[in-house]
């Protein structure tokens, strides 16, 4: 990456690997890119049926919206579920990014950050499709978002920033250590728990007074970056207020520190992968 | 790939500048003996892998120079697929260091990268950036490559549904259209067919015209012995000797095959041995074996063969040494006589109408290969000794006698 036209041609090379995974991914579906919307509505529509139905929880109206109750759940759930969703496939496909293309990797010279970072982006692009949907629902049951839109995009910048830096942490990481994958498979169903995707974080204000090593039970969690991405998005799609400023500080700071950590550990086991592939 | 120029470099004028720089490169692999790829053997060992280390490449030091084809060449397992990889930069020296002057494009394996679901015309874009080009610059080629692949009608359809002649073609033609300042090939040159082999090498031809480098790993020596310029040998991991193809190729052959046998007369034998030369005779003009014929007159070598099974479109060459080692000629049989296949026993004759040798002794190597020459069915040295007396010429000095007629205006 010395000189400008070098950079051009990682750009583009950014470009055509992103396209590759997006007309790839769903070739030869007959429903194609519904797929993409399909799943975190169906999750969204279990998840309404469990706890709205089943457990019969309230989902109270707050903020500026007057959504509430049983028929707003699913729209709560999808604000979370598809930044979520971004950061779990994005996690996932990272890893598999470099040993699915052990091939390339072993038998062509380029940046090989490239292969995580296009398999983000087209994640990205993924979830701008949906958000769009989603943000077209909100609109239609009268879910005026529209004056947050450039935090949000800030938001999915910040939130693509951390997803590339988890990513290339772990991604080259696999390629040492297999299990990996598997571990982060388990991890991940615990993060999305501790994580506030499908229940409003204001049930959590029970354990505010609980310490855990005389630091609040709420406290730790939210230091967890995802709680603030999600929170983010809850607060401005759904309840339509702006977000807390120390969200958006500590998510910011997140991101960077997680991306500086991944690029670091990269470039430090990069120059074996040709060979341990 | 026989058909390349061999004829006189082209940058013969050009000041010799260094393409590539390679200084005391080392280059060292782990051969695990348990692989730490799972967490809990890690923490078990305590975090340490057992390894022995295995240095491929070993304080490999030498500089290639700009315009012209340089070769590797070496046994398997000798380096020099890694030493390529080095300055391809796909793998990183442990020690030393690869200056490459100049954009470097890698043939190491044809159409790495392509999608299978995906067009042919998206994958030339995806693999030319791979490879390093711009969307304009792949714009100004499309048709190029395309037309070298010869694949206009399928251009739109997936590649997955290519042959694999196609697939190849295809990734070839994207990657030679690099235009690199450097071209580095990894034993890919033999794809496609016959018409497509005359145009890689044209391409070659084209690009070493340009002033470009090309530096050719390969097994296949007449590859090398035609198309380099300029040739290194490595030997486990170390550069045994750099030089003039022809010589050290037969070097390289003389030194290197473990298959070697003694032979008759001390020659060596090495090859897959399917098809053999059993023996050669030298015979005169009136059909009689002989060992010794007078210069300028008419001769026959006899080549007997026996094959197991039968040998599909085999070649036959000879090669004449001077018993001081020099190298008097070398001819092969794949422009004018290659069989559509040969069985069992029988015999070649190579007729010589005026033997064009000055008086001495020489040695007859003989081969037979396949038509890619990629296998060696039989190699031979010193496969006959036999004697050229004095004829016609009766005094001559060299190996080669000139036939011609002296005259003078008074």
């Amino acid at each position: 990456m010395t000189t400008l036209a070098e950079y051009a041609a990682t750009r583009e090379l950014l470009g055509n690997l992103t396209q590759r995974e997006l007309r790839g991914k769903y070739k030869r579906s007959a429903l194609g890119w519904a797929w993409s919307l399909i799943n975190p509505l169906a999750l969204a529509l279990m998840f309404t049926f469990v706890f709205g139905v089943v457990f019969d929880s309230r989902l109270e109206a707050q903020g500026n919206s007057d959504l509430s109750g049983i028929a707003a759940f699913p729209l709560f759930l999808l604000c979370g579920l598809l930044p979520w969703a971004f950061f779990a496939n994005g996690v996932n496909g990272s890893i598999g990014a470099l040993v699915a293309n052990a091939n390339l990797v072993k038998k062509v010279y380029f940046p090989r950050e490239i292969l995580i970072v296009s398999s983000v982006m087209a994640l990205i692009v993924a979830l701008l499709i949906e958000l769009s949907v989603l943000g077209i629902a909100l609109l239609v049951v009268g879910n005026v978002w529209l004056q947050f839109l450039p935090l949000i995009l800030l938001i999915i910048a910040l939130q693509s920033v951390f997803v590339i830096g988890v990513g290339l942490l772990l991604s080259i990481l696999n390629v040492y250590f297999r299990d990996v994958q598997h571990f982060v498979g388990i991890f991940l169903q615990l993060w999305f728990y501790a994580t506030p995707v499908i229940y409003p974080i204001t049930l959590l204000n029970n354990i505010a007074d609980r310490e855990f090593l005389g630091v609040s039970l709420l406290t730790l969690y939210k230091l967890n970056p995802m709680t603030a991405f999600v929170e983010m998005y809850h607060q401005m799609l759904f309840y339509l207020q702006w977000p807390d400023w120390k969200l958006l500080v500590w998510a910011t700071f997140c991101s960077f520190a997680m991306l500086a950590l991944g690029l670091f550990v990269f470039k430090k086991l990069e120059p074996r992968l040709a060979e341990e592939l | 790939m026989t058909a390349l120029v061999s004829g006189p470099r082209s940058g013969a004028g050009r000041d010799r500048d260094i393409a590539i720089r390679i200084e005391s490169v080392s280059k060292r692999f782990r051969l695990y003996k348990e692989r730490n790829q799972s967490l809990k053997a890690a923490m078990m060992r305590g975090g340490r892998a057992t390894y022995d280390d295995f240095w491929a490449l070993r304080d490999v030091s030498f500089e290639i120079p700009t315009g012209g084809v340089f070769g590797l060449i070496g046994q398997n397992g000798s380096g020099k697929s890694t030493l390529l990889k080095c300055m391809a930069k796909i793998l990183t020296p442990d020690e030393g260091r690869i200056q490459v002057d100049g954009k470097i494009s890698a043939l190491l394996e044809l159409g790495a990268g392509f999608h299978p679901e995906l067009s042919g015309r998206e994958n030339v874009y995806l693999n030319g950036s791979i490879l390093g080009l711009s969307r304009k610059q792949i714009d100004a080629k499309f048709d190029e490559i395309v037309d070298f692949a010869g694949l206009e009608q399928f251009i739109d359809s997936p590649v997955k549904n290519y042959s694999s002649g196609m697939y190849v073609r295809l990734g070839f033609s994207v990657a030679i259209n690099v235009d690199p300042d450097v071209l580095l090939v990894d034993e890919v040159l033999a794809v496609g067919d016959e018409a497509f082999q005359r145009k890689c090498d044209e391409k070659f031809a084209d690009l070493r015209d340009a002033g470009k480098t090309i530096v050719v790993v390969s097994h296949a020596l007449s590859t090398v012995r035609t198309m380099c310029d300029q040739a290194a040998w490595l030997e486990h991991g170390v550069v045994k000797e750099i030089g003039v193809p022809g010589l050290l190729i037969d070097k390289y052959v003389e030194g290197t095959h473990v298959e070697r046998v003694a032979a008759e007369g001390g020659g060596s034998r090495w090859g897959s041995g399917d098809a053999r030369v059993e023996r050669v005779e030298l015979l005169d003009d009136h059909g009689h074996p002989v060992l010794r014929v007078r210069a300028g007159a008419a001769a026959t070598l006899r080549f007997h063969y026996a094959t197991d099974g039968r040998i599909v479109k085999p070649v036959f060459g000879f090669g004449l040494h001077r018993i001081d080692g020099t190298h008097a000629t070398g001819v092969n049989s794949r422009e004018t006589f290659v069989p559509d296949f040969i069985e069992g026993e029988g015999h070649v004759d190579f007729a010589i109408p005026r033997l064009p040798l000055v008086q001495g002794s020489y040695d007859v190597t003989v081969a037979i290969v396949d038509d890619a020459a990629l296998h060696t069915y039989e190699y031979r040295t010193k496969a006959l000794r036999f004697d050229v007396g004095a004829g016609n010429p009766r005094e001559a000095e060299g190996v080669f006698a000139v036939d011609g007629r002296w005259s003078f205006d008074s």
